[in-house]
């Protein structure tokens, strides 16, 4: 791995968003439209408060997901990454940077969700505001590393939309957002036990009731950096130099 | 011999899916000259470039670039590629463009301005890709195939679409460069073109026609033009 390379991957897709303002403003202010839509149709600060830490960490996974594997899919069918491919860059490299250009437009996003939320939707919480920006980033960046991943099993960009459901709506069903993880059937607890979303949920309900910083909060954490690592790993092991 | 020879390739067979794209084929680009490889579209020109910079899955045979197996992490800095399709990024200006793929390859920052120059793109160094016409793109992508000192320029039709006084000034560009010393493989399908070529591998249906120079081949066919001498060296094959 080069660290000036990767720098430059990262600086020329942050560069490729200043030309696309409208997708920069979408990116950064869905998730808060849409946990201001959510407090209106509560119409409860008690209830949004229970359901928004939840859907810090769903709302910026979800766009981030579909975001990086529609960016990625571009650059695999474009001849641009076969002209990379030729080049000196490593494939860690191209998924770093891209990583890192995401992971800023995510620490952004979540910035900006989680002020509005807490200075105008009402939103309390007991534990650290930081820990809580930190856990969204986290968890938008494994949104990234998995739409990363994803993009390898798309051919177009029709096909890369319709992973969304695939690889993020089971998450999001299963995370403990819709009914407690340990009420579910032993199969759906299992299910729910093995995707990386459930323990970015648990780690914000965490924070957000307590101060405390537990064993099973590092934890939790560790599994979502983990699971994002393991997912730029694969995905740099489905980019091929050689294709048929 | 080889250590003249800027590519050799020994017997290269590339199937895609059920079809056999190259047929055994050899042949050998020499250094510090301009070698065309003509041929109809989907005869196999794009395959053995991608052959060539090392981005094919190949069968079997051998493809030895600049004295190192094709695809060698060595070569990457040393070949200059320029894919049929433009492989630039349609949202970034021409000079973005170019400075990352510089910082990749790790040219000078002076590279930038040399090969803007060289393609003709001067003024268009602020101007976002998408917003160029047709020729300014493939120029833009071209332009990226020279940045750094590459000693192989492989290069797929990189004249498409451009009118005949840019396509002059390209020409005699590869034209320097190869007196330069650099290696120059160029596909196209237009045939007036081949006799811009030190050298020309005509191809048909994943085999060589020929592989000779233009003059040569002229006589050999007792023709007077080069889309002639093609003409008649595939009838002379089916005829065979």
């Amino acid at each position: 791995m080069n660290t000036s390379i990767l720098l430059a991957t990262t600086a020329r897709i942050l560069n490729q968003f200043r030309h696309d303002r409208r997708t920069v403003a979408l990116m950064v202010l869905m998730p808060s439209l849409l946990l201001i839509l959510l407090r209106f149709v509560f119409n409860s600060d008690q209830a949004f408060s229970r359901a928004a830490p939840a859907l810090l960490a769903v709302f910026p996974f979800a766009i981030m997901f579909i975001v990086t594997s529609i960016t990625t899919l571009r650059e695999r069918t474009t001849a641009t990454l076969e002209r990379l491919m030729t080049m000196p860059i490593a494939k860690l490299d191209l998924l770093f940077g891209y990583a890192l250009a995401f992971g800023i437009v995510a620490l952004v996003q979540v910035l900006v969700a989680v002020g509005i939320s807490l200075s105008w939707l009402g939103l309390e919480i007991g534990g650290s505001v930081w820990l809580l920006v930190v856990i969204a980033g986290l968890d938008a960046l494994l949104g990234t590393a998995l739409g990363l991943f994803a993009s390898a099993f798309a051919r177009t960009e029709f096909q890369a939309v319709q992973f969304m459901p695939l690889f993020v709506m089971p998450q999001v069903l299963l995370c403990g957002l819709f009914a407690p993880r340990e009420s579910m059937t032993p199969v759906l607890e299992w299910l729910s036990n093995v995707m990386p979303l459930s323990y970015a949920v648990d780690a914000l309900t965490a924070v957000t009731t307590s101060s405390d910083i537990t064993g099973e909060l590092v934890r939790n954490l560790a599994i979502v950096a983990a699971c994002g690592l393991l997912a730029l790993v694969l995905g740099a092991v489905t980019l091929r130099r050689r294709t048929p | 011999m080889t250590s003249s020879a800027a590519v050799e390739v020994t017997g290269l067979r590339v199937r895609r899916g059920n079809r056999l794209v190259l047929r055994d084929v050899s042949c050998t680009i020499p250094r510090g000259s301009v070698t065309g490889l003509l041929g109809p579209s989907g005869c196999g020109k794009t395959t053995l470039l991608r052959s060539v910079v090392g981005v094919q899955i190949v069968e079997s045979g051998e493809v030895t670039v600049l004295g190192a197996p094709a695809g060698s992490p060595g070569l990457r800095n040393r070949i200059g590629y320029a894919t049929q399709s433009p492989s630039v990024y349609a949202d970034l200006t021409v000079g973005q463009n170019l400075r990352y793929f510089a910082a990749v390859l790790r040219a000078p920052r002076s590279d930038v301005r040399r090969v803007i120059d060289e393609v003709g793109l001067g003024g268009h160094e602020e101007q976002l890709v998408s917003s160029l016409s047709g020729g300014e793109l493939s120029r833009t992508s071209l332009a990226v195939a020279l940045l750094g000192k590459p000693e192989l320029l492989v290069l797929d039709e990189p004249t498409v679409g451009l009118d005949p006084l840019l396509r002059d000034e390209l020409w005699m560009l590869f034209r320097v460069l190869a007196d330069r010393g650099v290696a120059l493989l160029v596909s196209s399908h237009v045939m007036d073109e081949a006799a811009r070529c030190e050298r020309l591998l005509l191809m048909r249906d994943g085999a060589f026609l020929a592989d000779d120079t233009p003059s040569a081949l002229l006589s050999a066919t007792d023709t007077s033009d080069l889309e002639q001498a093609f003409l008649s060296l595939v009838r002379a094959k089916e005829a065979a």
